[in-house]
Order: structure tokens, then sequence, then C-alpha cells
């Protein structure tokens, strides 16, 4: 039981470690200094969000596991995240449609942890929602803004949804152990937040003039544990300190 | 050139109820963007409770050469101080 | 009309004399203004180019504790930054027109940001030493005559006083640890130590901005003094990490009250200066890149925020 929420907790941590991440490569680097610094706050809430997780989750194992432990010694196939939070920054179109895809599906899923039988979870998700609710509405309107601003970001904003799309339906897809968590109150129901999900992405999308692709198929694998190729360049650098220096206090 | 974001200036009432208090600026494309920057630039410490954005052209300041005859005349009028006012020691409550 | 400017530069440098600021739309001397603006953007490329040194690390950091403190810290940077450039642009230039000073290379910025950061510990160092000379300055033009760059460094130091603690940490946890770690914070004090100690510019005899910064309060005290005070305050520091500063002419004067120290390697400040330095390159390149990138998204929604002002303008009427 106690590995089940174990396993649970690394299902939504990871996503937000890896997104966090992903964000945090770009500090520094970002369009405008005002950009950089907002990206950044995202970046900090997710690993914010990802020690609680692990924190939790350590507190669980029968080794007494610390969050570094977690977050910097497994395997690439023993982390859960989703597809979508490992794809790269490309440009700018797809830091922010990465963002909302992942922003819209977090708030739901949120709102569904704070209701939890487990009492930690549920208060992480109700501190992590107000962060989320801003994550969203952040991406929101950049996604509007770049999709109705000129027509070089309107067309870098559709490659990016053309590419990233295919991606979300990770999101929602239903693993064992999250039916589980399910059944007992723990966890969200993910298959039933699909409507949700993808009316509010549609509707953003086309107040951004944007449309999203034709597509039946989605990518997915993340979660079992079989990732794309990035995961293991993200790890190389996430990890390579405690690999290089095993067994060290930093 | 391409156009730079115009400059807004950036005010905030922190928790103890005192009044909006300039802090500084930054540049956005719109008031809704001046008001995330205010709040992602400005708040990072729990600075505020409360934003005002506006957009630095709408400022209307006073001139620094008229210093005198805006500021001056006011000194003078001491009454308007409460220590002005010559009272006994010991009236208490005023 | 002479007379005239000469009443006003006499009646300026009096309100400075009388420790009152100068505000952006009061008189200044044209002279003032043009030093003004190369100074604080100056401050502002440094805390924009200093991004990546450490930023290097940030997907690197040893624990989560580490990763969210660093990050903070560098995004504090970005905000120092963007500070300061708001200060320069209360003196009538853009920020645009700054950046592309510093991108055509016209614009100086920090030295000590064109050495690479090589091991985690020189994150330690960065924060312990860099920061800590940093903050000689900063704490220094708190008290400076331009109004808007007072109140920036203000904020700024009451920000960065977590960084040197932040960095001093990681040092102190190196030097506590293992032999490995212990060597690494040697060798990461040993590369900073120098260049550090250049942060505060020429010698006074070399200096050429000096007694203008004085008249103006730009500078307080004077680029040596700085300098001494920082080796005063740093050497102790590193008596308790248990590492050793590269400097054998280092030692205690009972004389002067202060620590004498070696001659500084100007040949190389000089060159790091003039863009030979291990990392000019690199750095300018990315701040250009970055940029650049961005140029369709500022331009993106600059076009979006007209068009709904159009928007609303048609609606309304």
């Amino acid at each position: 039981m106690q590995d089940k929420i174990y396993q649970y907790l690394l299902l939504t941590g990871d996503n937000a470690m890896i997104l966090g991440h992903r964000l945090s490569e770009l500090c520094g680097h970002g369009p405008s200094l005002e950009t950089d610094i907002a990206l950044t706050n995202i970046s900090l809430d997710l690993f914010g969000q990802t020690r609680n997780y692990f924190q939790l989750a350590g507190a669980l194992t029968t080794d007494n596991k610390s969050e570094d432990d977690i977050a910097f010694l497994r395997m690439a196939h023993d982390y859960r995240n989703v597809l979508l939070v490992e794809q790269p920054n490309k440009d700018f179109a797809h830091v922010i449609v990465r963002q909302f895809l992942f922003d819209s599906f977090h708030i739901l899923l949120l709102k569904e942890l704070t209701n939890s039988n487990d009492q930690q979870i549920a208060a992480i998700a109700q501190k992590s929602l107000k962060e989320v609710t801003y994550h969203l509405d952040f991406s929101s309107e950049w996604v509007k803004r770049l999709g109705a601003g000129t027509e070089e970001s309107h067309q870098k904003m559709q490659d990016a949804i053309d590419f990233l799309y295919p991606y979300s339906g990770e999101l929602l897809e239903e693993t064992p152990i999250e039916l589980e968590m399910k059944e007992m109150g723990i966890g969200a129901d993910l298959p039933a937040m699909k409507t949700n999900y993808y009316n509010h992405i549609h509707q953003v999308l086309e107040e951004a003039t944007l449309v999203p692709p034709e597509t039946s198929w989605f990518q997915s694998g993340g979660k079992k544990g079989i990732h794309s190729e990035h995961l293991g360049f993200i790890l190389a650098e996430l990890q390579y300190m405690q690999r290089a220096y095993p067994n060290m206090n930093w | 050139m391409k156009k730079e974001w115009p400059i807004w200036e950036v005010f905030i009432r922190s928790k103890n109820g005192l009044e909006h208090r300039h802090v500084g600026s930054l540049h956005a494309a719109d008031s809704k963007m001046a008001l995330e920057n205010a709040r992602d630039v400005y708040t990072r410490r729990s600075e505020g409770i409360s934003i005002w954005v506006v957009e630095s052209k709408h400022i209307t300041a006073s001139n620094p050469e008229k210093s005198g005859e805006l500021f001056e005349p006011a000194k003078d009028k001491v009454y308007r101080h409460p220590t002005f006012y010559n009272l006994p020691d010991e009236l208490k409550h005023m | 009309m002479k007379d005239s400017t000469e009443n006003l530069e006499i009646e300026f440098q009096h309100k400075i004399d009388q420790g009152y600021n100068i505000e952006p739309k009061d008189w200044m001397p044209e002279k003032y203004r043009k030093t003004h603006i190369r100074q604080i953007s100056q401050h502002a490329h440094s805390e924009i180019v200093g991004m990546l040194p450490e930023g290097n690390w940030i997907t690197r950091a040893p624990t989560l504790r580490r990763k969210v403190a660093l990050l903070a810290k560098v995004q504090d940077e970005a905000g120092h930054g963007l500070y300061l450039y708001s200060a320069t642009e209360t003196l009538g230039i853009s920020r645009d027109e700054l950046i592309e000073q510093l991108h055509a290379g016209k614009a100086k910025y920090s030295s000590i940001f064109n050495y690479p950061t090589l091991t985690w510990a020189d994150i330690g160092a960065i924060g312990w030493l860099v920061d800590g000379a940093a903050i000689i300055n900063q704490v220094m033009l708190t008290r400076t005559s331009y109004g808007p760059y007072a109140r920036a460094m203000v904020r700024i130091c009451k920000e960065e006083s977590f960084h040197q603690r932040q960095g001093y940490e990681i040092m102190l946890t190196l030097c506590n640890g293992t032999e490995v770690q212990k060597q690494m914070a040697q060798d990461a004090l040993s590369r900073w130590w120098w260049p550090s100690l250049m942060m505060f510019g020429p010698t006074d005899a070399e200096s050429t901005h000096t007694e203008l910064s004085m008249k103006w309060k730009i500078k307080r005290k004077s680029n040596d003094e700085l300098r001494q005070q920082f080796i005063d305050n740093t050497v102790p520091q590193a008596g308790i990490l248990g590492i050793t500063i590269p400097d054998k002419d280092l030692k205690w004067n009972e004389k002067t009250g202060h620590y004498d120290f070696g001659e500084i390697d100007w040949e190389e400040f000089w060159n790091v200066v003039k863009g030979n330095g291990p990392c000019n390159k690199q750095r300018l390149d990315a701040r250009r890149s970055a940029y650049e990138k961005g140029a369709w998204v500022r331009e993106a929604a600059s076009q979006y925020a007209e068009k709904q002002r159009n928007k609303e303008f048609t609606e309304a009427n």
C-alpha cells in the first residue's frame, strides 16, 4: 500500500521536477528580462512542489529515502513523468505551448487532489493549486498573445501545437496505479477530466486563432518508464553531481 | 528598429495596510502583462498584497524648477501642526 | 548664457554636497548624465551577464535545496539588472539602446564574469567572493547622489543579503566534507581569489574616474580602500573554512591594522577587460542569442497589445 502511494507520488512529482528542469534551463536566456523572471518563478514553484511530493514519498520508504535520493538516484526507466514535460525548449512557442498543455491538466488534477483521502496529498494540492492557477493564467495569456500576435508568431505557435498536442493524451491516460488510487479515494479520476481538459484547451486555442491538429493518435510511454531520448540527457545533467561524487553532503 | 515594450510604473501595497508605494518600473506590452510582470518582479519576497501599474507616460510630474513656489509656502504654516499649540503638561488625552 | 550654466552647476554641486539626491527631472550637467548612463548600465550589464556563469550550474546542482537557492539567486540577478536598467532609463535612454551597446561590445561589464565556472565549488566561491566584493561596492552606492540609482541599490542590497551566505554555506559544506570536496573548494578559491580582487578596478594611481566619482558621490571610497576592506573581511572567513588564499605575501600588518597582500596581475586584468578573458566571447554570444531569439516574441506581444487596444477602441465607439 505504502509502495503504491509512493509510486503515485512519483507520477505527480516527476512531472513537476522535469518540467521545472526544462524551465530552469531557460534562466538567463528568456526573451525579455521580465519574462525570464516569470518563467523562473514557475520553475521554482514546480521544484517546490517536487520537494513536497518527494519528502512525502521518502517518508513512505522502508529505507527512509531523502528527497534527493528520489530526485537524483533513479534509473531513467524509474522516472514516471509524461513525455510532454521532457520535450525540449525548441523555441519560446514550444515552451509556452508545453506549459499551457500541462497547466491546463495540472489545475484539474490539483483540484481533485484537494479532496484526496490522504490528508498530506490534499494539503500539497491545496498549496500547489494557487501556484498553478497563476501558471495557467500566464501560459494562456501568452498562447493568445503569440497566437494572435504577428504572422510569424502565429506560425511558430501553430507548429508548436502541431508538434506537442499529440503528447497531451498521456496526461489523462490511467495507469494501474492511478486506477487503484482513484478507487481508494486518494488519487484523481483522470479519464473524467478529459472533456473539461480539451474543452478548455480548444477554447483558448480558438481565442488565439490556433487550431488543434487532427489526430487520434497520442504519444505515450513516460508514465510507464519508457521515455523519449531527451530524458537521458536531462538526467545526465540532473544527476551529474550525485553520480560523480556519490554519498556526499552538499 | 522594432518598438520596445512601454515602461510601466509599479505601486505596491504591503500587508501592513499602508498606501500603495512606488517600488520601481518595468517593461510590458499591455496592462495585463504589466500586472503579471510586476507580480513576478516586485513581489518575489511577499512584499505586497495589491499592485497598481500605470504606464509611465500617463504620469504628470511636478516641475522641479517650480519647487520653490509649490512647496516653500507650506513651510511657515506651523499652525497646521499640533506642536504649535501651547497647552499645560498636566492635560491628558489630547 | 555661460553664466547661467555656471550658476546651475554651482547650485547642482551644492545640492550634492548638502546630501540631497539628484532626481531625473532636476537639472544636471551633461557629463553627470553621461557618466551615470555609463556606470549604471555597466552595472546592469554585469548583473545580466553575471547570470550566465552561475546559470551554468542550475541544471547540475547537487541537491534540490541547492538548486532552488541557486535558481532564486540567478533570478534575483535578472531582477537587479532590471532595476538598474530602469534607473538608467530615467536618464533618457532606452533599454534597447543599452542592450545594443552591450551586444555591440561598446559597453563594459564586470570582467569577473568572463571566467568559467568549472566545478560546483565555483558556485560557492562566486557567492562568497564575488558577491562579497560586489556588496561592498553596492552598500556604498546606496548613498550615491542620483536618486533612482541609490534607490535601486537599496533594494538590491536588501535582496543580495542571502547571496553571499548561500555561497559561503556551499563552501562550508564542502570544507566539512570529503577530501575530494575540500580540494574542490580549495581549487575554486585559488582560481577566484585574484579575479575577485580585480573587481575593485585599477589602483587609485591608475584609476581615471575616481576624482569626479568622488565629487558626485558615485564613489565614497577609492578602489584601493574598498579592496582592502574586502581582503580584511575575507581572510578570516577563509580561515574558518580551513582553505588557503593563494597569496604568499598575505599577512596581517600590526601597524596598519590591515592585511598586506601581494601584487595583482594587472596585465591579466587589462587583457580580460579588453575582451581576451576565457569566456568574453561566449558570454556575449549567449546574451545576443537570447535577445535575437526573443525578438519575434517581443514583437508579437507588442502587436497583440495594439490589436487589443484598437478592438477596445472600436467597441467603445
